[in-house]
């Protein structure tokens, strides 16, 4: 593997200083141990449904969008209330069978900052978790949940304050302390081998899915839906799905952070992919309601699969979503996060009639956000 | 006699900058085309890097600022940057342009010696790379090799790091490259003390931040980096 590989079609591979190579040989080579493994693949299934709470539920939303037949994957059941637990607890095993006891993450949200304060918990390690400083004021209940968990979150003080510069820095930690850490990244994002890593981990919710929608419905669904920001519970989603031809696949970012729809080949965090930059390679910033979509890079699958037509991107305003989240809550009782919402706002509005969405995470941490518009 | 490299960010000061360092004895300018997300970079060149690109130093402008330098002093130039401008510019397309510009070669942070072969450039290596990747990187350079001394990103620290030396003597049995060592290297001291070791000497972040101050404390402080390499005798 190299950067010279690029893992998804163009896209991929391993941007990054010559410091960081040999340990992403050495998580390569875990990881490759590690999915060879009987033991490992059991210890996953364990923790998932005596930690997490797995299988999560399928839910019919039939006031949520009368006339149609649309299912929510019910991530937001999950512990720690999103999916983004899926992936914590398997790199956490990752860590330990590495032998490393430090990590570091970045979150946006802080879904992903307070499920790897949860592994960091369970497995005793120490956590150190980079947040912008603009998301911490947007997400301070989440601040105060890694608090509890016994995490470090270290505020991010420079440029957009969100996820982009949160995830520089956590990679910066890594760079200096890489001998001890093991970089806990939260989306299917960074060079490789992370986006495979975070793909697999996060495939449970597609798996589960595909065969919920089954024997429920007695066939597959006609789309599959997904909020993207980085793209994990997306790609989690699509992943059980991509050989199904008939089974559209809809990918759903914020209008001001369409690193898909409106992004331009690049290079960030990593990786090689679609993302927002200027004709001259300079990041530019995304704007979003939703702190985990507000990010100008993207998956380097979730690239390629636009490029191969397999997947659609399409965007959705904050106004949009806004109006999906309180219309989830009305007429279902439940609360999702923003950026699900964003996947609803646009499945509703699909010509097909059995719709399968990823109900990534719920909306807690929102509450503040929403009541204040 | 070893060599000093002193790096420079890109901006209006720039060429009369470098001519400062020449004349306090550089013997090679770095230029620092700047990017948004430095993943390689502390805070100094980072906070640079913002305002430079806030003054509008896009890859055109830089390499206007790699010309004007050309004109004002005979020392080789090495742009350094990251990929994503090459990856926007096109990596032949920019090398061309730059060599056209004045460079004599090319420093990419996060390209590392497996990606991009067809570019020519100084690789760099670190005290995390393995034999064989330090084998590859020596291969490859173009001239020199970059030691990064430290295992993390550019910026001062306390004292010279103690991997150097294992890093150097590494090098030294796999190769016959010339090695220049840079990354936390910010002191008179601990630049004489890595030139005992290798052959060249690569100051970064104390430099921009001297730079700041304009030309005359550049041209001292270089200077007394230069006295202090040209006291140490060769290991």
């Amino acid at each position: 593997m190299s950067a010279a590989t690029r893992t998804y079609g163009e896209y991929g591979g391993r941007y990054v200083p010559e410091t960081l190579i040999p340990a992403l040989d050495e998580l390569e080579a875990g990881w490759q141990q590690a999915l060879a493994d009987p033991a490992f693949g059991r210890e996953l299934d364990d923790l998932g449904r005596d930690y997490a709470g797995r299988p999560t539920p399928l839910t019919l939303a039939e006031r949520f969008a009368p006339g149609k037949r649309i299912y929510l994957k019910r991530e937001d059941l999950l512990h720690t209330g999103a999916h983004k637990l899926n992936n914590a607890l398997g790199q956490a095993v990752l860590a330990r069978r590495l032998g490393k006891n430090r990590i570091v993450a970045e979150t946006g949200a802080g879904q992903h900052g307070v499920a790897t304060a949860t592994v960091c918990a369970r497995f005793g390690f120490e956590c150190v978790v980079y947040m912008g400083a603009e998301d911490m004021r947007r997400q301070a209940p989440n601040v105060e949940r890694m608090g509890l968990l016994g995490a470090e979150v270290r505020p991010v003080e420079y440029g957009t304050k969100t996820l982009k510069e949160a995830t520089s820095e956590a990679i910066r930690d890594w760079i200096t302390n890489v001998e001890t850490t093991h970089y806990l990244i939260g989306s299917c994002v960074g060079p490789a081998p992370y986006p495979e890593i975070v793909r697999e981990l996060q495939s449970v919710i597609g798996r589960e899915a595909r065969e919920q929608i089954f024997t429920a419905e007695g066939r597959l669904p006609e789309v599959a839906v997904a909020c993207v920001g980085g793209g994990s519970n997306a790609i989690g989603l699509f992943a059980a799905f991509v050989e199904d031809r008939d089974v559209r696949l809809v990918g759903v970012e914020a209008a001001g952070a369409a690193s898909l729809g409106t992004g331009r080949a690049g290079v960030l965090h990593g990786s090689r992919s679609s993302l927002l930059a200027d004709a001259d390679g300079q990041v530019l910033d995304a704007h979003s309601i939703s702190a985990g979509l507000d990010y100008p890079g993207v998956g380097p699958e979730h690239a390629f699969l636009r490029d191969s037509g397999r997947a659609e991107y399409v965007g959705a305003s904050d106004d949009e979503a806004l109006a999906a989240f309180r219309r989830l809550a009305e007429t279902e009782g439940i609360i999702p996060a923003l950026e699900p919402a964003h996947a609803l706002a646009r499945a509703r509005e699909l010509d097909q009639e059995l719709i399968l969405v990823c109900l990534s995470g719920r909306g807690d941490k929102d509450l503040a956000e929403v009541l204040s518009r | 006699m070893k060599t000093l490299a002193i790096y420079l960010m890109c901006g209006a000061a720039t060429p009369e900058l470098a001519e400062a360092a020449v004349e306090g004895g550089a013997d090679i300018v770095e230029l620092g085309f700047p990017f948004s997300d430095p993943l390689a970079d502390g805070p100094v060149i980072r906070l640079a890097g913002e305002r430079a690109l806030a003054d509008g130093m896009r890859t055109d402008a830089c390499l206007e600022c790699l010309g004007a330098t050309r004109e004002r002093v005979d020392v080789p130039l090495i742009p350094m940057t990251y990929a994503s401008l090459l990856e926007a510019y096109g990596y032949e397309r920019f090398a061309t342009a730059a060599r056209g510009a004045g460079a004599t070669s090319l420093i990419v942070a996060d390209l590392p010696v497996d990606a991009e072969t067809d570019l020519r450039r100084i690789q760099l290596v670190a005290p995390t790379s393995t034999d064989e990747r330090l084998k590859l990187a020596a291969g490859r350079t173009d001239g020199w090799l970059y030691l990064v001394t430290v295992t993390g990103t550019t910026g001062a620290r306390d004292g010279l790091s103690p991997a150097l030396r294992g890093l150097v003597e590494r090098a030294r049995a796999l190769s016959d490259v010339p090695l220049y060592a840079g990354f936390g290297i910010s002191t008179p001291e601990q630049a004489a003390a890595a030139a005992e070791l290798v052959d060249g000497v690569v100051v970064g972040s104390r430099a921009v931040e001297v730079a700041q101050d304009g030309p005359d404390s550049l041209r001292e402080y270089v200077a007394s980096l230069r006295a202090s390499i040209d006291t140490t005798i060769s290991v």
